[in-house]
């Protein structure tokens, strides 16, 4: 029997992902944990383009390998990280981290080994997907984006402005040989600021 | 419909790679505590983990609602990425370490003035 295509390139696409993912969280260094991140992001995209949603794969690559992922990277390779301290305590939460891992995933695998995905799509969809020959996957989301979903669309690209002026606020440091103009603090001067009048007796001179 | 789906492989198969990657990303928060870096790449991949699931559910579904709410969850999670790592570059420019320790002593010194 031959194995079709698709179920190949399912598996290695997860099993890379899943591995990599567990590099992600045990790499002694922070940057091969970074570098493993973009490596999952992009199985990640495999999997969606496998699924037939190529928008959301290109968007996961742009997004996540382009900006969240190399942000990580810069961010990791500024800070200069302590990594043995940063290691300490791995093997105590050893245990509990892994029996609550298994526990999740025990209960996941419980709740998806009684659904039924027949009996759910006896709903009518709210957006159907139209058929790939005719309408593209990214054609199909943008008339939905822009159309029904306007304001939650505008929301998020206010969301995205928050965390744009946030991250400047937050990161802005005023440079202090700056010799800026300050023309506010220029005419808000007063004359006590500056002058001061004194009584010198002679030969004595002020002090 | 998809080719992917349905024919050899299913729906419960991308959910449990999908879970396969929650779990990853949770014991991923229980074992880097010390290391807030590795703790948002932990939280980044249980947002993939959403993703997948909301993608898998809108094609076995055909509702396309779910890869639009999926965009918004790219968007939300980048924005995250972004103030958090902005967090930790103010918080080491200040302590000159990310130690999730120094965080708690920092308020609570704050809290004793």
């Amino acid at each position: 029997m031959e194995l079709p295509i698709a179920t190949i390139t399912f598996y290695i696409l997860s099993i890379a992902m899943v591995l990599s993912a567990f590099a992600v969280i045990s790499s002694r260094n922070p940057v091969h944990s970074v570098l493993f991140l973009i490596f999952c992001f992009f199985n990640a995209a495999g999997l969606f383009v496998l699924l037939g949603a190529e928008y959301i794969a290109m968007t996961l690559v742009i997004v996540y390998v382009g900006a969240v992922a190399v942000l990580f990277l810069f961010v990791v390779m500024m800070l200069d990280v302590d990594v043995a301290q940063m290691r300490a305590g791995f093997l105590k939460y050893l245990p509990v981290g892994f029996g609550v891992a298994a526990l999740l995933f025990g209960e996941l695998y419980m709740v998806f080994s009684a659904l039924s995905v027949t009996e759910i799509s006896s709903v009518a969809p709210a957006h159907a997907i139209p058929e790939a020959s005719e309408v593209s996957n990214t054609l199909a989301i943008g008339r939905i984006l822009y159309t029904d979903y306007i304001y939650a669309f505008q929301v998020s690209g206010i969301i995205l402005l928050v965390a744009m002026i946030g991250a400047i606020v937050l990161t802005l440091r005023e440079k202090k040989r700056s010799l800026k103009q300050n023309i506010n603090k220029q005419l808000s001067r007063k004359r006590g600021d500056a002058l001061k009048l004194m009584k010198v007796k002679s030969g004595e001179g002020a002090s | 419909m998809n080719i992917a789906l349905y024919e050899s492989i299913g729906v419960t198969h991308y959910l449990v790679v999908a879970a396969l990657l929650f779990v990853i990303g949770i014991c991923g928060i229980f074992l880097n505590r010390k290391n807030i870096i590795t703790l948002l790449m932990s939280i980044e991949l249980m947002l993939l983990a959403v993703n997948i699931n909301m993608v898998v559910f809108s094609v076995a579904l055909q509702d396309l609602v779910g890869q639009v709410f999926t965009v918004f969850i790219l968007t939300v999670a980048a924005a995250e990425a972004a103030i958090g790592l902005a967090i930790l570059v103010v918080f080491f420019r200040n302590v000159g370490s990310i130690a999730v320790e120094e965080i708690g002593r920092e308020t609570h010194m704050e809290a004793a003035k």
